[in-house]
């Protein structure tokens, strides 16, 4: 990468194009049994949790609805937020984007002459590339939930919001471990694999001065902060170090403490399919004589007030970053995460990473769909993904038809689309094309079908024949029989 | 019933015999089936691919042509999910109030073909005879957008002399998703890759679906492997009688 530009946030390349990733991840045959297997099982765990409930769909339009009026009264409820953190000893930052945020949180960790940080739940310091900006002043970052560890470990990206790691099995993180961490013997077993982590990650817990999460939830009426998690080394990081840093998107906020009623049923049942997840830390501030001495909470913009300036775009903020949709995708399943060239890959990826770093910079993630929707029938909080899949793809051909000049103009897939919009624009277009279609594949067709296609179309016949053009349309048939 | 026939420009042009046993079924059950030749497309490609300007004057066009229809059946869940949902994306888009009206009033009149026959006329038994080994898949666009769920089962349990099998992970997308197929079509292929697995699983000599679209993606892939499995429309299913030619 030496020499290339970077992306500052949110993208892994600079400008993903899904259809250039995507067949490398296709053609590596042990991911996709790693994928497939891993989100199968989410999925059916889901699907039986979910059904217990009799008032699922109730719970659905219930978090929508919190959500959505959340993000109206955005203004005031983060003024709130602050007002309630502040009371009960915390500090509040303000970052619009990305290398504000770093510099605050930089900042914080340096007035404590803290060379090391332990984080945990740490999504949206990956959208800013906290790690990275730490390390440039010497501060070392280690991540402490096992499945970001093993990442950071394996010197990789993340490749699921919830399980970074879905990409990998067994045999694979136990070799990481033996390379990384200096053991000599290890089997694959879950329990010896964990033993190992705890071992390392142990030691880090009870050194290190400075912790840095994320956040789940906030909520503006006491300034609670949320962190839902699994394996308990979340509660480690949120309690042990001197130091607490928690970095949200501005969206993540939710007016009141009874709001947790809605988002804590949702959550984990449709992200790690249980009831309840086994660790939900909650705290206001500091109190004296329990957990950190210092509380920083450090609000991030980066690109979501303009999500939320869209009317069709803004639901895609409604997210709890649960992962159901990745998990039932059928692209996701088969690609993977890396494909997508982000930190927010699957489908609510293909939306909201185009919305937060503007969709010229990602064209192609809009387009990562099949539009075959099952992504907003397990969405939590109702997302309509598809819908809002569309009104990107409708943006990205207008701003490229708009702004894209004689190369917009020429480019084969425009051309065809003009072609075709004016065939279908009259009845005698329409039939003269129809004629045209029996005439122009004679050269092409065999046996009624034709198996291969020049240029665009060459990815249809690579695997499938298509049947020709009948000799008579369903209007000639009817035209015929009409007048007899 | 007044039937106006909308046969999509899909069918029209690449599958007429879908559109011939729908009108065949429609009148054998005892409609009157019309069809009103200025209708093209109702503008999904152009607009499910981004060029929804283009895809504007489309949807203007079928609203024009529909417009004081009593009814309008289509053999497709796709095209009929497109005027009954995304049209009001494209109203919105559109800005024009005349234009959302006529939409708003239009989209209760129109159907897929298989949710006319059970939802509206309320019959299940159409007194079709089939028989072979069919399994049957369910559209994406049938189950999320139009919400029809089994209704075309129901219909196909009916049929006599069908030997119904079901299709394993039914509700999992083929991988067609119109120009899906050729913009990305390396995931287009791996997903209709697992498709065809469990199509041939089933050792059926017919898979059905109430989309000719998605029926072209996993039947040219079935005709490329020489699967000696075939596709066929529901309608066509439906359209056969112990009579008529099976």
């Amino acid at each position: 990468m030496s020499g290339k530009r970077e992306p500052t946030s949110v993208l892994i390349e600079l400008e993903p194009v899904f259809e250039r990733n995507a067949p490398k991840a296709l053609a590596n045959t042990q991911l996709r049994r790693n994928m497939g297997k891993a989100t199968q099982t989410i999925r059916n765990k889901r699907a039986n949790v979910v059904g217990e409930l009799d008032d699922w769909e109730a719970l659905r339009e219930a978090g929508r609805a919190i959500k959505a009026h959340t993000l109206r009264n955005l203004d005031k409820y983060l003024v709130q937020l602050e007002e309630s953190v502040t009371k009960a000893g915390g500090h509040v930052h303000w970052a619009s984007d990305a290398a504000e945020a770093n510099a605050i949180i930089t900042g914080i960790v340096q007035s404590h002459q803290a060379k090391e940080v332990i984080k945990i739940k740490s999504l949206t310091t990956d959208e800013i590339k906290l790690n990275k900006a730490l390390a440039k002043v010497g501060i070392n970052a280690t991540e402490t939930d096992l499945a970001e560890l093993i990442i950071q470990l394996a010197g990789e990206h993340s490749s699921h919001i919830l399980v970074p790691a879905i990409h990998k099995n067994r045999a694979e993180i136990r070799e990481i471990f033996m390379r990384t961490l200096g053991v000599n013997e290890l089997t694959d077993e879950p329990k010896a694999l964990a033993a190992v982590a705890r071992t390392h990650l142990r030691r880090k817990f009870l050194s290190t001065p400075v912790a840095i999460s994320g956040a789940n939830f906030a909520v503006a009426e006491t300034g609670t902060v949320c962190i839902v998690e699994s394996e308990g080394n979340g509660r480690m990081c949120l309690t042990l170090p001197k130091v607490l840093v928690s970095v949200m998107g501005i969206e993540k906020l939710i007016p009141t403490v009874q709001d947790f009623e809605v988002f804590l049923q949702l959550l984990p049942r449709s992200s790690t399919g249980e009831r309840m997840n086994p660790y939900t830390s909650l705290w206001s501030g500091t109190t004296a004589g329990d957990g950190p001495e210092e509380f920083h909470l450090v609000l991030l913009d980066n690109g979501r007030t303009n999500v939320l300036a869209d009317e069709v775009g803004r639901q895609t903020l409604n997210c709890i970053r649960c992962s159901a949709c990745l998990n039932i995708c059928p692209v996701y399943e088969r690609t993977g995460g890396h494909a997508y060239g982000s930190v927010y890959p699957g489908p609510i990826g293909a939306i909201l990473t185009p919305q937060l770093v503007g969709v010229e910079h990602a064209k192609s993630l809009p387009y990562a769909s099949s539009l075959c929707g099952a992504c907003y029938d397990v969405c939590p909080v109702k997302i309509n993904i598809p819908e809002v899949l569309l009104h990107l793809r409708g943006e990205i051909v207008r701003q490229k038809q708009d702004e894209g000049g004689l190369r917009a103009t020429l480019d084969p897939e425009n051309i065809a689309m003009k072609v075709l919009a004016k065939i279908f624009g009259s009845r005698s277009n329409y039939e003269n094309a129809q004629e045209m279609g029996k005439w122009g594949q004679l050269p092409l067709q065999r046996d009624g079908y034709i198996e291969w296609l020049p240029g665009l179309l060459g990815g249809w016949t690579e695997v499938r024949d298509l049947p020709a053009v009948p000799k008579e349309t369903f209007r000639e048939w009817w035209e015929k029989r009409d007048k007899s | 019933m007044r039937i106006s026939l909308f046969i999509t420009c899909f069918n029209d042009t690449l599958f007429p015999q879908s559109g011939r046993a729908t009108v065949e079924l429609l009148e054998r059950l005892g409609h009157t089936v019309d069809f009103r030749p200025e209708q093209t497309c109702c503008g999904q490609m152009h607009f499910n691919t981004g060029y929804q300007r283009e895809a504007l004057p489309l949807v203007r066009r079928f609203v024009n042509v529909f417009g004081d229809a009593e009814v309008v059946v289509a053999p497709s869940a796709s095209c009929v999910g497109m005027v009954r949902d995304m049209y009001n994306m494209a109203a919105d888009l559109a800005d024009d109030p005349a234009l959302t009206q006529a939409i708003h009033d239009l989209q209760p009149r129109v159907f897929e073909l298989t949710e006319f026959l059970v939802n509206k006329l309320g019959i299940e038994d159409v007194g079709a005879y089939f028989p072979h080994r069919v399994t049957y898949h369910p559209t994406c666009h049938s189950l999320r957008v139009l919400r029809i769920g089994d209704v075309p089962l129901r219909l196909l349990k009916k049929v006599r002399g069908i030997d119904y099998v079901p299709l394993p992970d039914a509700d999992q997308c083929c991988g067609f998703g119109g120009t899906f197929a050729i913009k990305n079509a390396d995931t287009s292929m791996a997903m209709l890759g697992d498709k065809l697995r469990a199509v041939r699983d089933t050792k059926a000599e017919y898979c059905v679906a109430a989309d000719n679209s998605c029926l072209m993606n996993i039947g040219g892939a079935l005709h490329r492997q020489r699967a000696g499995i075939k596709t066929i429309h529901i309608a066509e299913v439906l359209a056969q009688t112990e009579g008529g030619k099976a």
